[in-house]
């Protein structure tokens, strides 16, 4: 990224931002509440259109077409969870896991991988915060994509998860991908820190 | 492609299962329906006159019922933003939507139709038109209020300003299907009517999905 | 010409002298346009109500024209995401719904006498009206959404979504006129239009055209300040 500036309703959240990040590396969002760390994160999704600079993906292969590196290599995972309340955790994982483009089988192994089997059959609106996150992030698990943009991805999780999830960071980014996560506290791996209120935002 | 019928699926089992499917809708129709003798008195000439007519008048506002929530619930709870990531363009997501909303919402009001306007006074002989051109209205009618649903994501009052963007755009399809029935009552030939009412059936299904893909997009900047 | 316009610094130059220059404009030819209009021989069939016709059918015509100059705006408001052009859109829409209800509310003046009744739900009247419902939905969609920039975004795209159904409304209106034997048809000065009321009722046209535009930039205008005085009111904030 390079000289990206955003502005959100009539306010210029930051400008003058440049930013890489290469296979297996992290990168730890900082900055005060409404800083820009989700509007950054969705800006990279493609979700939103900054109001200046520009970005560029690219792949093994060379330089990819941002939707296209949107659409097969991007994960976002924002505050909510994406799951309708009514229909049971599995067939929501499944879901999402068959729309990001991966296969039944890695669905059930991220289940059973982030200790989810037992809930399975339960309907999305019984479950915890922290199983809904779990839930969510089995998708990046069972879909292979590089780059996954997390907005503050631990908030609900206990301890003993954090650290279940910190494993999982560290295969991804072992495997040649990507993290940047949006975070108030530390990673359970290691990771470039990058505070967004070092840049300065003015009101247009 | 295959994520397209992966979202088809979806948007289908979830009419089904929510808050009873179609069964508002329908349920809905038939309480409009029933209030037009209320209000115009029970003479049959006077119903028979006007009976596919207001049936199709029914048929356009319970169309608007469950147009709220085809893009409302998976914006508020961040699936839209899922969506924008997918395999399939936006386009094919808001096509996926259209046609889901027109399967299970259009086609039980089609089934009713036939016999809501029979039950106001409408000849036996009209039943097969009136559930031809409620089904074939019904493609219009989804994705024109698709379009409705979409621009409104984000909004205060999400359901009745739904309505006041989109029945004035409802007037051709009104026009075209109640019309057709007409035409067929009088003797006259009835084929343009449906067949213009396909038109516009069809235009909308191929160009209302990027109206909706562009509101979509808006919404979630 | 948009062009050189699109410049909010130079449309705000622009305009400050071009507004008030064809206000005037305007004034003196709906003057002039209202003075032939009082005093243009009376139509043989119609007598005196024809004189409704120079202030209805202009007002009808231009109702056409601004939702034209609104889909236009919101086009250009889509494609260029050019703020002033979501300013054009925002300032013409009041402006196109009075003309259209002035259109609605003389026409059905001048139909009174001939119809019997206030309204008669004909081919024109009818197009006009679902005219005036549609732009009651474009300002209806941007009030509804908070964001400024999301609300202008998603009236452009029901200002073009209505732009490409209007044909398709109008035909459909048309055919159904057809269809049901309308009770009475009134057409602008019967047949063939006497040249004496041509000139009334392109000076009208005219004159209602240069207000539009002289009011459609003092709103233009009116919105760039106070965008800057948000912008001005968050700054101070902090």
């Amino acid at each position: 990224m390079q000289n990206l500036a955003i502005i959100r309703g009539e306010r210029l959240l930051f400008q003058g931002l440049n930013l890489s990040v290469r296979a297996g590396e992290a990168v730890a969002l900082t900055g005060a509440n409404g800083s820009g760390k989700t509007s950054l994160l969705r800006a990279i999704a493609g979700l939103i259109l900054p109001h200046a600079g520009n970005m560029k993906f690219e792949g093994p292969a060379g330089a990819l077409e941002p939707e296209d590196a949107r659409s097969q290599g991007v994960h976002l995972l924002g505050h909510q969870d994406g799951f309708k309340a009514t229909r049971t955790a599995w067939e929501e994982l499944l879901f999402q896991v068959l729309w990001t483009g991966g296969t039944e089988a890695s669905a059930r192994a991220a289940s059973a991988q982030l200790d989810l089997d037992r809930l399975a059959g339960l309907e999305v609106r019984k479950l915890s915060a922290g199983q809904r996150r779990r839930l969510a992030l089995a998708r990046l698990v069972a879909s292979p994509r590089s780059l996954w943009l997390l907005d503050e991805p631990m908030a609900p999780l206990d301890t003993a998860r954090r650290a279940v999830f910190g494993d999982l960071m560290a295969e991804h980014l072992a495997g040649g991908g990507m993290i940047i996560a949006a975070v108030h506290d530390a990673l359970p791996i290691a990771a470039r820190a990058f505070d967004l209120s070092s840049l300065v935002g003015l009101t247009q | 492609m295959s994520g397209f019928w992966v979202m088809l699926r979806r948007e289908m089992a979830m009419a089904w299962g929510r808050g009873g499917g179609p069964l508002l809708a329908l349920t809905f129709f038939v309480a409009t329906a029933t209030l037009l003798p209320l209000a115009v008195g029970a003479s049959p000439a006077r119903l028979a006159a006007v009976a596919p007519g207001s049936a199709w008048l029914a048929l356009a506002l319970a169309s608007l019922l469950s147009l709220e929530r085809l893009f409302e619930r998976d914006y508020e709870d961040g699936t839209l933003d899922l969506l924008a990531l997918g395999p399939v363009p936006l386009e094919a997501v808001a096509f996926a939507k259209g046609l889901a909303q027109w399967l299970t919402n259009g086609a039980p009001l089609a089934l009713a139709a036939p016999v809501v306007a029979v039950a106001l006074g409408a000849e036996l002989r009209l039943v097969p038109l009136i559930f031809i051109s409620a089904l074939i209205g019904g493609l219009g009618l989804a994705f024109t209020g698709g379009i409705g649903a979409a621009l409104s994501l984000g909004s205060k009052r999400g359901g009745v300003l739904i309505a006041v963007l989109v029945l004035p755009l409802f007037a051709p399809p009104v026009i075209f299907g109640a019309g057709a029935i007409e035409a067929f009552a009088g003797g006259l030939d009835w084929h343009p009517a449906l067949g213009l009412l396909s038109a516009y059936g069809l235009a909308a299904a191929a160009l209302g999905p990027f109206a909706m893909a562009a509101a979509c997009r808006n919404a979630l900047s | 010409m948009f062009q050189a316009l699109a410049n909010p610094q130079r449309f705000m130059d622009f305009s400050r002298w071009a507004a008030p220059l064809v206000g005037i404009i305007a004034v003196i030819l709906i003057a002039i346009g209202l003075w032939l209009t009082f005093t243009v021989p009376e139509d043989y069939q119609q007598g005196d109500t024809v004189r409704m016709m120079f202030i209805h059918v202009p007002a009808a015509y231009m109702a056409m024209f601004c939702y034209a100059c609104l889909g236009g705006a919101s086009f250009m408001g889509l494609v260029f995401r050019h703020s002033l052009a979501d300013a054009a859109g925002r300032a013409c829409a009041p402006l196109g719904a009075g003309f259209t209800f002035l259109a609605l509310v003389t026409g059905s003046l001048w139909g009174r006498p001939m119809w019997g009744t206030w309204w008669v739900w004909d081919a024109r009247m009818t197009s006009v009206l679902v005219l005036f419902l549609l732009y009651i939905g474009y300002m209806a969609l941007q009030a509804a959404i908070d964001d400024e920039v999301k609300a202008a975004r998603a009236a452009s795209i029901l200002a073009l979504v209505g732009l490409i159904n209007l044909p398709i409304i109008k035909f459909s209106v048309d055919w159904w006129n057809t269809l049901h034997q309308p009770a009475s048809v009134f057409r602008a000065g019967g047949p063939t239009m006497p040249p004496a009321y041509l000139w009334p009722l392109a000076i009208m046209a005219i004159g209602y055209m240069a207000l539009f535009g002289s009011l459609w930039m003092v709103r233009v205008r009116s919105e760039v300040w106070r965008k800057r005085a948000n912008g001005l009111a968050l700054q101070a904030a902090g």
